[in-house]
């Protein structure tokens, strides 16, 4: 098929530029690390509340990982579960957040965690908190009439002073 | 073009065609009110009467846009092109097709009643647990059904057009719609599976539990095609008619058909970038489709490059010099042209946009935020919709034996530049409010006066204000309607058919060759889903009961 000289041009300028995108899209997930959540972890929703570590929900210091920090997370229409949490400015904490019902969101405001709650999957990330203040999470996923009322909080702080 | 070709389409058909477009305006008066109640709830200054919930208006508004416009306004189109280009359709051709518009439009009553009685408030993709009374979905199975029935009418009408025209090129607008109807198919095998397997069983009470990431899955593997179905009519227009429209020839016969083989390949087998942030899919395949995404940007810019040759050989034709002084000599004053273009400049930010949207880790900046909800208003709701109001305004009178006034075409003009300037309020204050973290599908609320979602106010106020000079917009293009329906004066208006350049070459053979076609779009279907499907199948936790939670 013909294709006229400068159609060429544009073409190979045009899926030139979209591999370009998807190398650094594929070394920055497959190189440094950051991938999207992506568990495959599965629960029994229904029995979220009994089962470990979802039956203590909250900050926990662990050792020996590469992680300072465990964040546990269970969702429920309209509320999570810790309501509120302070966080140390700098460490290294690990999310692991399920649902007891339908579907949720977890967006933090102003960082890059967000991912998908479903009912049945452990969602988790791993994120470094570096800056102090007060981080607003949203469900950002519809769940019901209370939607837009469910939310967390994150106190990043600095625990010397 | 063939010899056969009519200049106008059939009475019988032109009744067919208008049906679709009574009720696709109707759900766009309905859905366009029900976006103004929503801008005006999450302003904050405003609060909905007693027992009308802001997600069953949201529901209304999705559905009745996203589902009942476009569906009926695209069949409808799609009838006429063929109609025109490959003939009057037979007497069973156009029984087949009544009988799925009739179906589709019981589908949309059973749907739009349990939505209106709150037993369905589970907005537009009606994500399971979630569970909606099963009319609900019983009506969305009827809207898919009868869609089938008219793409089996159209797709009858092209199988005769190739009887009797052996060994000769089909005509290009007939071929467009028999890609985008084949498209359909397809993706709709994935909501119906999700629907008649799954969810209607489970609403019934005969199934106590459905695999939730399984239905969801099911419903992206439609939902990502179910864009392309809205972009490609509209791109039937850029490539066909609006040449004609400026007097000019189509770039292109063979770079046509090629670019709408590569929506029908790669529409489908990417769905998974709405899926970047869930659980239960591993990263490798969510990266695999995103490369795939990636593909689709190809034909668009194909599309692009055409386009624009198009105006700059009319406008140097007419007389343009230098660079840029063929642009000036386009026909301005034309809203058949004008509306169009205007979506097709939407398009620039609006796909890059997407491009964002579909780069695996980067879609958690923006994901589930209302930055999606701005994307998709600058995408479907300006590119999509100007292109279908351009359609509209040629094609409404052309069936109803009547003519676009100079009064109706400057309206036309007014409108698309009102919609232009209420959108980019509104859909550039969704950007920005998204960066910042505000979330889509969420009712007013200051989440305890929370510092950061205090900033995100201002923004909403300007989402008011520019969704209330939509809704302007809105009734601009109501009045042309009535107006080309009932009232305007009667006479010819032409259903422009561009002719292809003379220095074209011969189209390829293997372009109209759909069993490779379709043999290589099943193959990517099989590598983007075989893998990720069989784990959650395999892997997955118990199903979930139904949940009632409005």
């Amino acid at each position: 098929m013909h294709l006229h000289r400068y159609e060429k041009w544009w073409i190979t300028f045009g899926i030139g530029s979209l591999v370009l995108f998807l190398i650094i899209v594929g070394i920055g997930a497959f190189h440094q690390g950051h991938q999207p959540p992506s568990s495959v972890k599965t629960i029994n929703y229904e029995q979220v509340d009994k089962v470990t570590p979802f039956n203590e929900p909250g900050l926990t210091k662990v050792s020996g990982k590469d992680w300072d920090y465990e964040l546990v997370v269970v969702a429920s229409a309209f509320m999570y579960m810790p309501a509120e949490v302070e966080i140390p400015v700098g460490s290294t904490v690990k999310i692991i957040a399920t649902t007891k019902d339908v579907v949720h969101g977890y967006g933090v405001t102003g960082t890059n965690i967000n991912m998908m709650l479903e009912p049945g999957y452990i969602s988790e990330y791993v994120t470094t908190m570096d800056k102090i203040g007060e981080y607003l999470v949203v469900c950002n996923e519809y769940c019901g009439t209370g939607h837009h009322t469910m939310k967390m909080m994150y106190k990043v702080v600095d625990v010397n002073e | 073009m063939n010899n056969s070709t009519l200049l106008r389409v059939d009475k019988r058909d032109a009744r067919l065609v208008m049906a679709h477009m009574y009720v696709a305006f109707a759900a766009l008066a309905i859905g366009g009110l029900m976006g103004l109640l929503q801008v005006f709830v999450r302003s904050g200054r405003f609060e909905l009467p007693a027992n009308i919930g802001y997600y069953q208006v949201l529901t209304v508004h999705g559905v009745m846009l996203g589902l009942v416009f476009t569906t009926f306004f695209i069949l409808g189109f799609q009838a006429a092109a063929v109609s025109r280009t490959s003939g009057t359709f037979t007497a069973k051709q156009r029984l087949t097709s009544w009988i799925g518009f009739w179906i589709m439009l019981l589908g949309t009553v059973m749907s739009a009643t349990m939505i209106l009685l709150n037993e369905a408030t589970v907005l537009y993709t009606f994500y399971a647990p979630l569970q909606a009374h099963w009319i609900f979905y019983l009506g969305l199975t009827f809207i898919v059904v009868g869609s089938w029935f008219v793409i089996f009418a159209h797709m009858a009408k092209y199988a005769q057009w190739r009887k009797e025209n052996k060994g000769e090129s089909s005509p290009l607008l007939t071929y467009m719609v028999v890609a985008n109807s084949l498209m359909w198919f397809v993706a709709t095998l994935g909501v119906a599976a999700e629907v008649l397997l799954q969810l209607l069983p489970w609403s019934l009470g005969f199934i106590e539990r459905v695999d939730v990431a399984i239905t969801r899955t099911l419903f992206w593997y439609f939902g990502h095609a179910l864009v392309y179905f809205w972009l490609l009519p509209a791109y039937m227009a850029w490539y066909v008619v609006i040449p004609k429209v400026i007097g000019g020839k189509i770039f292109s016969d063979s770079l046509a058909r090629l670019s709408f083989i590569l929506f029908l390949l790669f529409s489908i087998p990417v769905g998974i970038h709405h899926q970047l942030t869930e659980p239960g899919i591993t990263e490798f395949w969510k990266f695999v489709q995103v490369v795939l995404t990636f593909m689709v940007i190809i034909p668009s810019l194909m599309t692009a490059f055409s386009m624009f040759a198009t105006f700059e050989l009319r406008g140097r034709e007419l007389g343009g010099k230098g660079l840029f002084g063929w642009f000036h000599k386009l026909p301005w004053g034309d809203a058949r042209f004008t509306v169009p273009f205007i979506g097709m400049a939407a398009f620039i930010p609006a796909g890059a946009g997407g491009i964002i949207n579909a780069s695996h880790q980067m879609n958690q900046v923006i994901h589930n935020t209302i930055w999606v909800t701005g994307h998709f208003h600058l995408t479907v709701a300006t590119t999509v919709l100007l292109t279908f109001f351009g359609i509209a305004y040629w094609l409404i009178p052309h069936l109803t034996g009547r003519v676009l006034t100079p009064q109706m075409n400057k309206l036309a003009i007014i409108q698309a530049f009102t919609w232009a300037f209420g959108m980019t309020i509104m859909s550039g204050a969704m950007h920005w409010a998204g960066l910042l973290g505000a979330p889509r599908r969420s009712s007013y609320s200051t989440y305890g006066d929370a510092a950061q979602a205090m900033e995100w106010i201002p923004y909403q106020i300007a989402q008011a204000v520019g969704g209330t000079i939509l809704f302007l917009g809105i009734i601009f293009v109501l009045i042309i309607f009535v107006n080309l329906c009932w009232f305007a004066p009667k006479g010819d208006e032409e259903f422009p058919i561009g002719e292809v350049d003379k220095d074209a070459e011969q189209t390829p053979k293997i372009l109209e060759n759909w069993k490779v076609w379709i043999t290589v779009l099943v193959a990517l279907i099989l590598v983007a889903y075989a893998v990720p499907i069989m784990d959650i199948i395999n892997g997955g936790p118990l199903g979930s009961k139904g949940f009632k939670l409005w």
